[in-house]
């Protein structure tokens, strides 16, 4: 990689529930790239995100964010090193109550003491770049799912972050709004320089942005490297994901107990 | 019989560790002291829905009860022709008992389930994570307004309904069963105490609105962020505040007004 990490995992583990989430993940997010972190459902994706964001701790193992040891850190601390994060939820997470407006002026006027109209200012800017400065007056309620992206991406980017994290972006989109959000997360990424954490299971959008990709599953990385080198992996989970088979390393058959006994046909020919 | 022994057990820890847990979110939620320019407009928003959207059913409740007490005493305190201490009668119960009782169950039901509905509905739709994300504590911006205005509320919807309820009581008493007004007021004038009755009624009203405050934010916090978490910690705080409030109203009337 040429550029230096941004975000250091090493020989994380974390479980829930008595189940173990992740088992030794080691992991390097370059700076002012987009990165990829893919992988089947229920593999832990949006909890990495969690833990790079500091909502969760790791039951062993280190997460570094820009040279700071998150889970080490102390509240006030973590709050602070939050303001340099821009985190868009799969659902949007907008306020309810508030407007599109206010909701891209929140962060704005709960972190800094800017005047009023240069707050509005920043936030046209913000929803002019999301292409939803008409949109300013309507309430979370009104807008489409894409659109409320869009809105929450214009949030989370409002006080210019270094980092910024999506979490299943292009989950439940149509083609236009998946369109819109790939090249939005492009040109955030080249203008403003961020460092991008992309979680996701579409490939082909996912790998068409990012620079560099990684595929979790089973508690580990199982292949990382430029999109171009996960293609050539030579792991077979690695193919079975990417090129969406049915069957596979990651079998089709949940585990089950002996098929013949479960159908009460015994010394059968099933 | 040692699965049933190992659920109790499990069940009396999942109460520990569930009172615990709230111990926790109460002192983080008080810990934090909030910037008067930011937190006092969050303040008075929440006295409106908490406070303002309940006078309604507080001032209706009142005013039916206070009838109803008019009526009963009336009826009760004339078969021994001492119905003049009828005020006596209505104010004492209401300012020392149903006043602080009946507002916090009312409290309970109208903005509880509120707050736990929309508190819940906030984790669920990742507002509150969202809100720790952009670096602002959740506890301090979403619950500490509306555990103060709880608690604020309280007191002042418990008198508005104990006023209420006399006037009501007034109504019946004086106005429809001809009770003489000077003794209906007099009465109540010289038994009623301010400090054993009227400050001992205020005290219990600001421990109901703390305790079902609490109640209700907190279930709201730690539910599970699902539509059937939300529906079952709704229920659970009008259930909880509910018993908590009866609970401790023996307990304050017994050291208030007991005379061991």
């Amino acid at each position: 990689m040429e550029s230096s990490a941004y975000i250091t995992l090493k020989d994380v583990v974390f479980s829930r529930a008595g189940r173990r989430i992740f088992d030794g993940v080691t992991l390097d997010i370059p700076k002012g790239k987009i990165t990829a972190i893919m992988g089947p459902s229920g593999t832990g994706k949006t909890t990495l995100l969690r833990l790079i964001g500091g909502q969760l701790r790791p039951d062993s193992g280190q997460v570094s964010v820009d040279g700071h040891n998150v889970p080490a850190l102390k509240r006030k601390d973590l709050y602070r090193l939050r303001e340099k994060m821009g985190m868009l939820f799969q659902s949007g997470a907008l306020f309810t109550d508030l407007s599109v407006y206010e909701n891209v002026a929140f962060p704005l006027r709960v972190h800094t003491k800017l005047p009023e109209d240069m707050i509005r200012d920043i936030v046209l800017m913000k929803l002019e770049a999301v292409g939803l400065r008409g949109a300013r007056k309507l309430m979370p309620s009104e807008l489409s799912g894409g659109m409320t992206r869009r809105v929450a991406l214009a949030r989370s980017i409002a006080l210019d972050p270094e980092l910024i994290m999506y979490d299943e972006p292009f989950a439940g989109q149509d083609p236009i709004a998946m369109g819109v959000l790939v090249k939005l997360i492009r040109d955030l990424n080249s203008s403003m320089g961020l460092t991008s954490v992309l979680v996701s299971h579409d490939v082909p959008e996912s790998l068409s942005i990012c620079h560099y990709a990684c595929i979790l599953a089973d508690g580990k990385v199982i292949g990382e490297g430029t999109p171009e080198e996960l293609r050539q992996h030579p792991s077979d989970r690695v193919q079975q994901f990417l090129n969406g088979q049915p069957d596979g390393p990651v079998p089709f058959h949940y585990p089950a107990s002996d098929a013949a006994a479960d159908f009460g046909v015994t010394g059968g020919a099933l | 019989m040692m699965d049933r022994i190992a659920a109790l057990g499990r069940g009396g820890l999942d109460v520990i560790s569930s009172f615990g847990r709230s111990g926790r979110f109460l002192v983080g939620v008080l810990a934090g002291i909030p910037r008067p320019a930011t937190g006092f407009p969050l303040l008075l928003r929440q006295l409106y829905f908490v406070g303002v959207l309940s006078l309604a059913i507080v001032v209706v409740s009142g005013l039916f009860i206070g009838m109803v007490l008019g009526l009963q005493g009336y009826t009760i305190l004339s078969d021994y022709g001492s119905e003049a201490a009828i005020g006596q009668m209505i104010a004492l119960t209401l300012v020392r008992e149903l006043g602080p009782v009946v507002t916090a169950l009312l409290f309970a039901g109208r903005a509880g389930s509120a707050l736990t509905a929309e508190i819940g509905l906030m984790k669920a739709t990742e507002q509150l994570s969202s809100m720790e994300m952009m670096g602002v504590d959740p506890l301090r911006r979403v619950i500490a307004p509306r555990l103060w205005a709880g608690f604020i509320a309280m007191p002042v919807l418990a008198i508005i309904f104990s006023v209420v309820g006399i006037w009501g009581g007034m109504l019946v008493g004086v106005d429809w069963l001809g009770v003489f007004e000077g003794a209906f007021w007099g009465n109540m004038q010289s038994s009623v105490d301010f400090v054993d009755d009227v400050l001992n009624g205020v005290i219990k009203s600001v421990v109901f609105g703390f305790v079902c405050a609490w109640i209700a934010v907190y279930q709201g916090y730690d539910c599970v962020p699902t539509s059937a978490g939300i529906s079952s910690a709704t229920t659970k705080t009008v259930v909880y505040s509910s018993l908590a409030v009866l609970g401790l109203d023996f307990v304050l009337t017994a050291v208030m007004f007991g005379d061991f």
